[in-house]
């Protein structure tokens, strides 16, 4: 039996006093499609920055393709292919969107340390920032600043950087709340062309997208996992129902 | 304009860009006697480009920038007076390398700390380094500096004249040399990574960049170019003192970076240029006023022009450009 893509082993996560996971034991198979949804303030977005290195985990392994990946700082955990999207956005508001791709396929590619031939070069790498900015339907924004765009399309922006990244695990925070429909709808079309062998777990609020793109379901509630299944499990199970579909409500 | 490495931009050298070397080259032959001063403002440009490489391009904040002048400078006097090495290029290598050496060493440490602890700890290091030229008077000549630097002429012809031509055409094409290779990193892909961690630090550690690393290798960087300045400011002056290790000096360049413009390659220039011929024209009339003056205009440069003085010849442009 393979290793899972991603897998947590009694994850711990304190704030003080405030527990925000409480022994996570959970594992993404490879080729996933996985959501991780709970109530806001249920420990999600914690977990991504543990699993990613942002935050230390307080005790408890993480394991990256069966490696313990615990100690390694973020930017190793990136180069391994551990990618993620931001659910607060966290672009290169000041440059153009183009370079906010560019500069992630750049440390991919590992030409970040070149110092003498102009960035704007390096050919391939504008080129396949371009294409992952086609592929977002940004191609004629590529110039603007990304400040200068309105909210939808930065989303859009954070998903393109994420492709640039080449992930083989893509952890996708809340990548289409707030966005207008029609972006919403470009991003799940991408999320759903995106290669099989890519393991991604998501976290969203809205049901619709949830139940059409996972086939496993891991619910989330005070930093404790309530419950992981597939997705009709999910729907009819009654706590699921009484702590968070039940609610309505929710952002 | 703000210049930056850029994977959708271009990075050709504009026309604006000669006017920097026509100002210098019409200076030698139209102020002869203002040559000394010129090499001055040359030094201080290289030094005020070495911290525009880091707090302009890289985001690092630091008050203690002297230390890396100050190192080079001490370098060169050491040399020439303790081993009578006194060779230029010998002398600028060894200086440069020396404040390189000192800025990864110090790096190394600092900068794992940001914001205010870094500041206090470029602080520390300033008080330490300038304690240890007092005290070290064996090496330094504590208090009285080395006096009597001696630099052997340039290809064994070149001698430092009297009328301070042959020092400020040796500071001029330093000084080019320099904002080539500094030009040709802020274009690269290390200068647009720099950007980026300025821009927004937690991204670029998820996009899978060392930070501290690459902070490590700039501030390096930065301490070699600064160091070359110091090594100029000592052959320029045969003499090296205290006044290089001082916080004043770290005070000075920041202001001047600040005034010319941050992160854009020529604020490194205007900068100096603006405030050494000021202070030369205004410090020795009303020495009682100049610190005063430098502190007021201070307060409207940040309240009023965050881009400093190329930042309003910016937005000058760009009223004359929308009718
Ligand atoms: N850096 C932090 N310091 C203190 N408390 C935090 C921090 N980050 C998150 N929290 C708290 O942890 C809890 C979980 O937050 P979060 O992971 O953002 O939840 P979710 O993404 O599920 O909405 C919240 O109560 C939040 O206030
Ligand atoms: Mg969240």
């Amino acid at each position: 039996m393979s290793a899972p893509a991603l897998e947590t082993r009694d994850l711990c996560k304190q704030f003080g006093a405030l527990t925000v996971a409480s022994n996570i034991n959970f594992r993404l198979e490879a080729g996933a499609r996985h959501a991780l949804i709970g109530p806001n303030g249920a420990g999600k977005t914690t977990f991504v920055n543990m699993l990613t290195g942002a935050l230390p985990a307080t005790s408890g392994k993480i394991l990256f393709g069966g490696e313990d990946i615990s100690q390694m700082a973020q930017a190793a955990r990136t180069k391994r292919g551990l990618g993620r999207t931001f659910q607060i956005t966290s672009l290169f508001r000041d440059l153009p969107v183009l370079d906010n791709v560019a500069l992630g396929i750049a440390e991919r590619e590992g030409v970040s340390l070149k110092m003498w031939k102009p960035a704007s070069s390096y050919k391939t790498i504008r080129d396949e920032s371009m294409a992952h900015l086609e592929t977002m339907g940004l191609a004629a924004e590529a110039l603007l600043r990304v400040k200068d765009l309105p909210y939808g399309k930065q989303r859009l922006v954070e998903i393109a950087i994420a492709l640039g990244l080449k992930p083989k695990v893509l952890l996708l925070d809340e990548p289409a709340a707030g966005v207008p429909s029609i972006e919403s709808g470009r991003i799940l079309d991408v999320l759903a062309d995106l290669p099989k062998d890519i393991a991604i777990l998501i976290i969203e609020h809205d049901m619709d997208i949830v139940f059409r793109f996972a086939q496993r379901i891991t619910v989330l509630v005070q930093g404790a996992v309530l419950v992981e299944g597939a997705p009709e499990e999910i729907a009819n199970d009654q706590r699921v129902r009484d702590v968070y579909l039940g609610e309505g409500g929710h952002d | 304009m703000t210049r930056t490495g850029s994977y959708s931009g271009h990075a050709r050298i504009g026309i604006m860009e000669a006017l920097p070397w026509i100002a210098a080259i019409a200076v030698f032959f139209l102020l002869p006697d203002y040559l000394s001063l010129g090499a001055r403002i040359m030094i201080y440009i290289l030094f005020t480009l070495s911290l525009d490489l880091i707090l302009g391009y890289a985001g690092i904040i630091t008050l203690g920038h002297s230390v890396f002048l100050g190192i080079g400078a001490y370098a060169a006097g050491i040399l020439s007076v303790k081993l009578n090495i006194n060779d230029p290029f010998l002398q600028l290598i060894a200086g440069s390398l020396m404040s390189a050496v000192f800025g990864l060493a110090s790096g190394a440490v600092i900068l794992r700390t940001k914001n205010l602890t870094l500041l206090m700890l470029t602080l520390a290091i300033t008080a330490i380094v300038y304690e240890i030229g007092n005290k070290a008077s064996w090496l330094t000549g504590g208090a009285d500096g080395l006096p009597g630097v001696q630099v052997n002429p340039f290809f064994g012809r070149f001698e430092f004249d009297l009328w301070g031509r042959t020092g400020y055409i040796y500071c001029v094409i330093v000084l080019f040399v320099v904002w080539f290779v500094v030009r040709r990193l802020i274009y690269s892909p290390f200068g647009a990574m720099l950007t980026g961690i300025r821009e927004n630090t937690p991204r670029m550690h998820a996009l899978g960049a060392p930070v501290y690393q690459r902070l490590l290798i700039v501030y390096t960087i930065s301490a070699g170019i600064a160091g070359i300045a110091g090594v100029l400011m000592t052959q320029v002056t045969q003499s090296v003192g205290l006044n290089v290790l001082t916080f004043e000096v770290a005070g000075d360049v920041l202001v001047m970076l600040i005034l010319g413009g941050v992160g854009r390659i020529y604020g490194a220039f205007v900068g100096p240029v603006v405030y050494m011929i000021a202070q030369d024209l205004l410090a020795k009339q009303f020495p009682e006023y100049w610190s005063f003056g430098v502190g007021v205009l201070l307060i409207f440069v940040v309240f009023f022009a965050r881009g400093g003085i190329l930042g309003l010849v910016d937005k000058i442009a760009a009223r004359g450009r929308t009718p």
